[in-house]
């Protein structure tokens, strides 16, 4: 697993309280980690500071499972 | 009654009769206050007077970075997270609006309805993360009746209702809750150069026959930042001995 994959985790398993075991690459946030709107805004606040990138708001509101959020950063990142 | 014990409340243009006020019930009542405006002498007079748990922060609300900063600036001197925004500090450039320029309207926009944006904005980052918080805006009556001469402070306080109930909205899920008060005619500074003609008339259109003064508006604001108003958000509490009944 890529760095950013492994902070991506880290983040969600900080800010939604959720076991680690649970948050793997398919796993939905609202579906399946229990967020609610505000919860998954606040995570987005949560990536752009950590990995120092923009995320427009029709990106954000693409990224809906922990993977989609780790490809967004990734893209990023190499861009 | 109400207890503010081990609470941090932030009040803007706390060196004016009405932010005075409201920073010295917020105090009586247990809570941490940090005064904030842009007289640092009157500021410091005035914690000095309260004692204890109270702090300054000095800053500039037409500037947006001070505006920005303030909460950040208030949680270093208070030494803890902000529970309590209190949204004091206004200006007034009255005017017909016929003769009222661009800066008229762009200095009451940016200090009365923008500044409160920034701290609230600043405030709920900390609030929402902690499941708890009071967001309080001053307001005033003219926001819902109107004003000949003050287009511009009425608009920036109907702004402030409206804003705060989109933030209502939003803090909600997360127990935050956000008010305003409007207070009607109090005798501050500000009204104390009216002639007393004008006065008399005032009077004359409250059914409580009298001025307001800084304490019956700090009255509300206290109930609303209570924990008993936990159930209380997105209103618009009028204080104003009647003269509006909205």
């Amino acid at each position: 697993m890529s760095d950013i994959a492994d902070k991506v985790k880290k983040i969600v398993v900080e800010h939604l309280g959720v076991e680690e075991s649970k948050v793997t690459p398919e796993a939905s946030f609202i579906d399946d980690l229990g967020a609610d709107s505000l919860d998954t805004v606040e995570l987005v606040m949560a990536f752009e500071e950590a990995f120092s990138v923009e995320i427009p708001e029709d990106a954000a509101e693409k990224i809906a499972t922990v993977k989609d959020a780790i490809d967004y950063i990734e893209k990023q990142k190499a861009a | 009654m109400f207890s503010l014990s081990g609470k941090i409340a932030l009040v803007t243009g706390a060196s004016g009769g009405i932010g005075a006020a409201i920073a010295r019930q917020l105090h009586a009542l247990g809570a941490t206050v940090v005064l904030s405006g842009t007289r640092e002498a009157a500021l410091k007079e005035l914690a000095d007077s309260l004692g204890a748990r109270a702090h300054i922060a000095v800053a500039n609300l037409s500037d947006a970075s001070e505006a920005d900063g303030l909460v950040a600036k208030a949680e270093a001197v208070a030494g803890a997270p902000l529970d309590i925004l209190v949204n004091n500090a206004g200006l007034t450039r009255d005017t017909l609006a016929i003769r009222m320029k661009d800066s008229d309207w762009s200095q009451v926009m940016t200090v009365d309805l923008e500044s409160p944006f920034r701290l609230a904005r600043a405030a709920l980052k900390g609030m929402l993360r902690r499941r708890a918080g009071r967001i309080i805006s001053i307001a005033s009556v003219v926001g819902t009746t109107g004003n000949a001469g003050q287009a511009n402070y009425a608009a920036a306080k109907a702004g402030i209702v409206g804003m705060s109930k989109s933030l209502a909205q939003e803090a909600g899920p997360r127990g935050v809750t956000v008010n305003v008060v409007a207070p009607g005619f109090i005798e501050t500074p500000m009204t104390d150069v009216l002639s007393e003609g004008i006065r008399e008339k005032l009077v004359g259109s409250i059914p409580l026959g009298r001025m307001g003064n800084p304490d019956d508006v700090a009255a509300a604001v206290v109930y609303l930042a209570s924990d008993e108003a936990a159930w209380v958000t997105g209103t618009t509490l009028h204080v104003n001995g009647g003269m509006a009944m909205v």
